[in-house]
């Protein structure tokens, strides 16, 4: 124990020192030597018609990068969906297990109320920030992941019956599809257009508006469908067996 | 003005991020881990970045402290199944 203490030591020491010396000698902050920056800045809005130009950027100017995402976060949930999946024989060893408890409608008044006022807005505020990916900060990613705590909320709330209600596991699992696919489908409206794949080619409309910047808002919708259901798909699968009870 | 802020927000981030990696409880880690990806995010914002600072809510605020809360109680019905 005070062996390892003393090798920390010594490492730490080493790393301040060199530490100090390097940020000693930063840039003070908000200044840049990068020309790329400066470009992305000036023609975003007159060329995307993007007032959130990091939008424009993932969504359009390193659109190919974004689709990798795309699939990295598909690939995931299949993964997770995979390895947490009912075998055969786990499956005759459940019968004879204790009975795990299934989540029902808690009885307090006030959880069910915070559930009821907290909903709307969570569902509010996600759809808002996924349509408005390219006129302020936000997008279908983060929007995704706000929708997908939706359903989390009415679990807790509401318990699994209605947790099933709202995000019936064939819905998670096709929307996941469909979303990943989706952003794949309209890169390729880019090619039927004659030009190349994700190519801005739908109607750029007015800066500001949420209905504008073309592809831009449009894969922010995909993203935004991909990724709440692919959150939805994940925790459905970690409370899998809880919620086949509540099935039956 | 912002000066003193980032102070501020660097000396939270020096006692959270130890204090993520000392909690050795994985459920209050959870909520440890989450405080931590707040006060990051809050750096994030402070710089001029509201885009990173979102992903960062919702990666380190909210799926990071669910996944990890979601995988204990799975891992803990298993082993009060195997009793």
């Amino acid at each position: 124990m005070k062996a390892r203490l003393v090798l920390f030591g010594i490492g730490a020491l080493g790393f301040a020192a060199v530490w100090f010396a390097g940020a000693r000698k930063l840039d003070p902050m908000g200044s840049y030597h990068g020309a790329y920056g400066e470009i992305l800045n000036a023609v975003s809005v007159p060329e995307r018609h993007s007032t959130n130009v990091v939008s424009a950027v993932n969504f359009d100017y390193r659109g190919l990068d974004t689709l990798g995402e795309e699939f990295i976060l598909y690939i995931s949930v299949v993964a997770v969906a995979a390895i947490l999946r009912k075998q055969k024989d786990e499956e005759e060893e459940d019968e004879d297990e204790a009975p795990t408890q299934l989540r029902e409608a808690p009885d307090s008044d006030a959880v069910r109320l915070f559930g009821v006022g907290l909903v709307p807005v969570t569902v509010i505020f996600g759809l808002y920030m996924i349509s408005h990916g390219s006129v302020s900060p936000g997008g279908g990613f983060q929007g995704g992941v706000v929708l997908a705590t939706v359903p989390l909320v009415v679990y807790l709330c509401a318990g699994a019956k209605t947790y099933l209600r709202i995000a019936p596991p064939a819905l998670a699992k096709g929307g996941e599809g469909l979303g990943a696919a989706g952003y794949a489908l309209i890169g390729c409206l880019g090619v039927l257009a004659g030009k190349k794949f994700l190519e801005n080619v739908v109607p750029l409309g007015t800066p500001g508006e949420a209905w504008s910047a073309g592809t831009i808002t449009l894969l922010n919708l995909t993203v935004g469908v991909a990724v709440g259901t692919g959150f939805v798909e994940l925790i459905s699968s970690f409370v899998e067996e809880l919620l086949r009870k509540a099935e039956k | 003005m912002i000066a003193p802020l980032q102070w501020l927000l660097f000396l939270l981030l020096a006692v959270t991020g130890p204090a993520v990696v000392l909690t050795r409880e994985p459920v209050a880690q959870a909520v440890t881990v989450s405080f931590y990806g707040i006060v990051l995010a809050l750096v994030f914002f402070l710089h001029q970045a509201p885009d990173v600072a979102l992903s960062q809510i919702v990666v380190g605020a909210v799926a990071l402290p669910l996944m990890i809360l979601l995988a204990v109680a799975k891992v803990k019905r298993k082993e009060a199944s195997r009793k």
